[in-house]
């Protein structure tokens, strides 16, 4: 009986706990849209992963930066700035494909330029200093309603045209040789995916910023690919750990008033070393 | 029926003409050891077999129809395993799986039907256990052992293998080759082989099919390693010696294709670049 009545009351505590959290509009939008964004970014960063194309997240994301400041400069909302522009370089970067892979001097130096014509527009741009942090860290906490639903539909429409190719992306990813021979067109695939991870780095952004997209789209994904050598529980429990990190970190900067991206990006890390760490060590004890 | 029939065939790639008019049948139920020096144009004609390479002349048919790519009846082993990265979690079976339907769109979840076929390929090479584990994991001559059974879902009438041997040592050498004659007699199918050089293939292989100068000579090996045939192939003087069972191609002066030759595996290591140089000792000796 004892027993019981501690449980009870636990679990008292503990709704009254996230009570206190949703009674703010800001908090349930805050949720709302990192639900939406983690599943997005736990499915399409497995692919990402598995495809060796993690840093396309990473200079898209870099390029959106000046999409969302030319926005804010011509007077529309950045994250239409984002999706036009990281949408953009995503299709040319599927078409560029492999001729793109070995010129690193090259796109570090457009990343580095578009960052800094992101900073010229911030420059021209009166509210500079919080429109930079956010775009450049996001604030989830500053999420509306209306963006909320731009999120959804954005993300419903991804996530739809991820389910519709994944099984010959799939296949074009693992075997490409092969799957070209069996009629499967790589630069289809490969520009279609791109766009995916375009309008999924977008959405990212606005929960962690452009320079945290990594935090969602590629550390979920490479944890549940230390966890499970399967596509079929990859994928969801990608979907999974990104969810969970997004929530955990929003319900933790409600608790200690520090920035919501920062803890999700540091569950993010800490569950994939958490997920990571039995086999190294299993690995230095063989050695 | 002929598996496949090339009617005054030539090849280009990359502006460069690899094969120039050539003509041959290969009959069905044929095991085939594709082989001849890198660049001869052996990984190009199989791509032409697939449909990936459109001959600049002639006319290529396969299995009875002009070759077109995405033909089930054809399975295809690539040379490399390029696009995987390494240490890889992801199972060889969802690696192997990855084939079934793989060009049909929609979520990769694959109904009971498909699954048992790809058990089916998998017993058939005998590597149902090892396709548990994750790719990263196993050894070449096991990644060998799933490419293969990869190749067999779908029930293809005709495999074309891409130097399934390279950098494999002679010991899982010649259990790959077993293994693909083995599956090539129960199954009755056609099978094209390439390799860099004969010896693991003898007493497997039906015919050989030596490419070389643009140019391509199919039979028997007594009747196409000969030093005429070869001769012509290399476009320099050749002789042929065999020796306990094994055959050595040797050409005087400079060497055809002695600088593109992979030796690998430890049996090997005598023949390698260092041993003989150009010219050192006025003559060298090649596995073909």
């Amino acid at each position: 009986m004892d027993t019981v009545r501690t449980d009870t009351v636990r679990t008292e505590n503990r709704s009254t706990m996230f009570e206190t959290m949703f009674q703010y509009d800001f908090m349930r939008n805050a949720f709302a849209a990192a639900t939406i964004v983690a599943v997005l970014a736990g499915s399409v960063g497995y692919f990402l992963v598995l495809r060796g194309q993690t840093f396309a997240g990473h200079a898209l994301a870099h390029v959106g930066f000046t999409g969302a400041t030319g926005a804010v400069l011509i007077g529309i909302a950045p994250l239409w700035g984002l999706v036009l522009m990281t949408m953009a370089a995503g299709v040319a970067m599927g078409f560029l494909g492999e001729r793109l892979a070995q010129r690193d001097v090259a796109i570090g130096l457009v990343l580095a330029f578009a960052l800094a014509l992101g900073l010229l527009f911030l420059h021209f741009y009166t509210a500079f200093a919080t429109q930079a942090t956010t775009l450049l860290f996001g604030n989830v906490l500053a999420v509306d309603v209306s963006t909320v639903y731009t999120l959804l539909a954005l993300g419903a429409l991804s996530l739809a045209m991820l389910a519709i190719i994944s099984r010959p992306l799939l296949f074009a990813s693992l075997q490409p040789e092969l799957a070209e021979a069996k009629g499967v067109s790589l630069r289809l695939y490969g520009v279609l995916f791109l766009a995916v991870v375009a309008l999924t780095t977008a959405e990212c952004a606005q929960i962690v910023g452009v320079l945290l997209v990594f935090a969602l789209m590629i550390g979920p994904a490479a944890a549940a690919q230390q966890l499970t050598s399967t596509v079929t529980i990859g994928v969801p429990l990608s979907a999974i750990l990104a969810l969970l990190e997004a929530w955990g970190g929003i319900t933790l900067a409600f608790y200690t008033d520090w920035p919501s991206s920062f803890w999700i990006t540091a569950l993010s890390a800490a569950v994939y070393v958490l997920a990571a760490l039995p086999r190294r060590l299993r690995a230095l004890q063989l050695a | 029926m002929n598996a496949i029939e090339l009617d005054d065939v030539s090849l280009m790639l990359g502006g460069r003409r690899v094969l120039g008019g050539i003509s041959l049948n290969i009959a069905s139920g044929q095991f085939v050891g594709v082989l001849g020096p890198n660049g001869a144009g052996k990984t190009t004609l199989m791509r032409a077999v697939l449909g990936l390479v459109v001959p600049s002349r002639g006319a290529i048919r396969v299995l009875g129809q002009t070759a077109t790519r995405g033909n089930p009846a054809v399975g295809y082993m690539p040379q490399v395993l390029s696009a995987v990265p390494q240490g890889t979690r992801l199972s060889g079976w969802d690696f192997v799986a990855s084939v079934a339907s793989g060009h049909r769109l929609g979520l990769p979840i694959l109904g009971r039907q498909t699954r048992a076929e790809i058990e089916r390929a998998l017993d058939l090479v005998g590597a149902r256990k090892l396709a548990r584990r994750p790719l990263g994991e196993i050894s070449g001559g096991e990644r060998q052992r799933l490419l293969l059974a990869q190749t067999l879902i779908g029930r293809p009438r005709l495999l074309l293998l891409d130097e399934p041997l390279i950098s494999l040592d002679p010991h899982h050498q010649q259990e790959v080759v077993e293994l693909v004659k083995a599956l090539q007699k129960e199954l009755g199918i056609t099978v094209l082989f390439s390799a860099h050089e004969i010896n693991p293939l003898l007493g497997a292989i039906d015919q050989v099919l030596y490419l070389g100068n643009g140019q391509a000579a199919l039979g028997v090996v007594d009747a196409v390693i000969t030093g005429p045939v070869l001769s012509r192939l290399y476009g320099s003087p050749i002789d042929v010696i065999r020796l306990k069972g094994r055959i050595f191609v040797m050409s005087g002066a400079h060497d055809v294709e002695h600088d593109e030759h992979r030796h690998e595996g430890p049996g090997h290591a005598a023949h390698g670049h260092g041993a003989h140089g150009h010219g050192a000792h006025g003559e060298q000796i090649d596995h073909v």
